[in-house]
């Protein structure tokens, strides 16, 4: 084994953080994704249009610069609502807005883009006679949207998911830039205090190698979960 | 028509973008665009040896190409460029080699860093791109006499630059918003002159919205250009009149 000069506890408890906030956010981007797929296929100009530039910003920005951006413009703006809610209303409302709320929020919102594409894509790769045959059986819209359309988009939309987790994954490494302690946070502090980077980074890549490794065969696995019974066209 | 008031009133207090904040940024879009097109063009020219390696049958040609790959795909660029930037330091003797006046600016190990990981993607990027040539057209290319060389060179990579271009477009535009990291390692490039007029007025607003809408057309310019050179490449395909 390697000697982590001590620092192997606070390493893993920054390995954790990493993996929540990765799950966490991953969360949040698959909500952000059907939300935003659902309204560039509704009928609803508004609701097109506003998916549209929703996922148009995202990818003309940086993720480092929107996480900068939602990281200090955060507190600012909670303390100016804060402001303002006590001065008009005498509302006694704050809270501290850490990095970790940023990163969440930041790669949510980055990735819930990319998901938009992806099960916008998906759902569009359901036959439409399936929808046709549950609107013929009485079916809501909801249930329909529910009950058909989910389960066989998800096929569709699993090889886009799994692309875009993998690169989730390695975009957590941006928050230890805004000051969040996980685990890239510590191996730096302790590459620069022992003057040794690559002790400390290499491990830390590793750590990333297995989750993405991991994550690839596990994603293999559901895939062909999800695509049984379905005949293979080659 | 006379602008509405607040507007006007925002200009005339307006403290941040003067000349001297303008050209900051001026000189941080300068650099960034240095260092994407350089790891870009670098990256490009190894990447395409190095596919044609990852294709060929041999395992202990195309192995080590697999690694690179993998391992410069599964990890986060902030750790390459650290350990790169760190590391090189750290190498021994080099301080007294001329390598150190090159590796002493961050620009440098912050290059090498960006250049060898778009230099992996690029790499899987081109490998899919010519595994799914239409076997019909390496058939073709044979029955000509062509030797491998130039079958390669006229037949195999043309065909696949075609089908690469969609994915290398995406890639490019990755490694603009990647590149935003390098000011991460002192170097000021468009986030780090975002980030050094945060800091003077504390005004997070202005100096990230400001800078995110540089990005924004800089990111569109390049998708505009990369759908030109498609239209281009793949003019051939288009319906006949149109």
């Amino acid at each position: 084994m390697i000697d982590l000069k001590g620092y192997g506890p606070e390493l893993l408890s920054g390995a954790v953080v990493t993996i929540e906030l990765a799950f966490l956010s991953l969360a949040l981007a698959l909500t952000l994704g059907l939300i935003g797929a659902a309204a560039k296929l509704s009928n609803s100009r508004v609701a097109v249009g506003a998916a549209t530039t929703y996922t148009t910003l995202i990818r003309g920005v940086p993720d480092l610069v929107m996480m900068l951006l939602f990281y200090y413009g955060g507190q600012v703006g909670v303390n100016m609502l804060s402001d303002y809610l006590w001065e008009t209303y005498e509302i006694d409302f704050f809270f501290q807005f850490d990095p970790f709320i940023s990163g969440v929020v930041t790669i949510g919102l980055i990735f819930g883009a990319y998901m938009t594409e992806t099960f916008r894509g998906a759902f569009l790769a359901v036959e439409t006679g399936q929808i046709e045959a549950a609107r013929a059986y009485g079916f809501s819209r909801w249930h329909t949207f529910r009950r058909i359309m989910v389960p066989q988009m998800l096929r569709h939309a699993l090889p886009g998911i799994g692309n875009n987790w993998q690169v989730l994954l390695k975009t957590t490494a941006l928050v230890s830039i805004i000051g969040l302690t996980d685990m890239v946070r510590v191996a730096e502090e302790a590459a620069k205090a022992e003057r040794m980077p690559f002790h400390f980074f290499i491990p830390v890549a590793f750590v990333y190698l297995a989750l993405t490794a991991g994550s690839e065969l596990f994603i293999k696995w559901l895939d062909k979960r999800a695509n049984i019974g379905v005949v293979q066209e080659n | 028509m006379m602008p509405p008031d607040f507007i006007a009133a925002w200009l005339n207090k307006n403290e941040i973008f003067t000349a001297m904040t303008i050209m900051e940024y001026w000189d941080g879009a300068v650099t960034t665009v240095q260092l994407v097109f350089l790891c870009l063009v670098i990256g490009l020219v190894f990447a395409v040896p190095l596919a044609i390696l990852r294709t060929v049958k041999n395992p202990f040609i195309s192995g080590p190409v697999w690694i690179y790959t993998y391992l410069f795909r599964g990890t986060p660029l902030l750790i390459q460029l650290y350990i790169i930037y760190y590391g090189v330091a750290q190498i021994p003797g080099i301080q007294e080699t001329f390598w150190w006046a090159i590796f002493r600016e961050p620009f440098y190990p912050a290059l090498l860093a960006f250049t060898l990981n778009t230099c992996a993607y690029t790499t899987e990027i081109i490998r899919g791109a010519i595994v799914s040539t239409p076997h019909g057209e390496i058939e073709a290319a044979k029955a000509y006499g062509m030797s491998w060389f130039l079958r390669m060179r006229r037949i195999v990579l043309p065909s696949a630059a075609r089908r690469a271009v969609q994915a290398y477009s995406n890639e490019v535009i990755f490694m603009l918003h990647s590149s935003a990291i390098a000011s991460v390692v002192t170097i000021v490039d468009l986030t780090g002159a975002a980030r050094n007029i945060y800091s003077r007025f504390y005004a997070p607003f202005d100096a990230f919205i400001f800078v995110a809408l540089c990005y924004m057309v800089l990111t569109f310019t390049m998708v505009f250009a990369f759908r030109k050179l498609e239209n281009h490449l793949l003019r051939h395909q288009r319906p006949v009149g149109s």
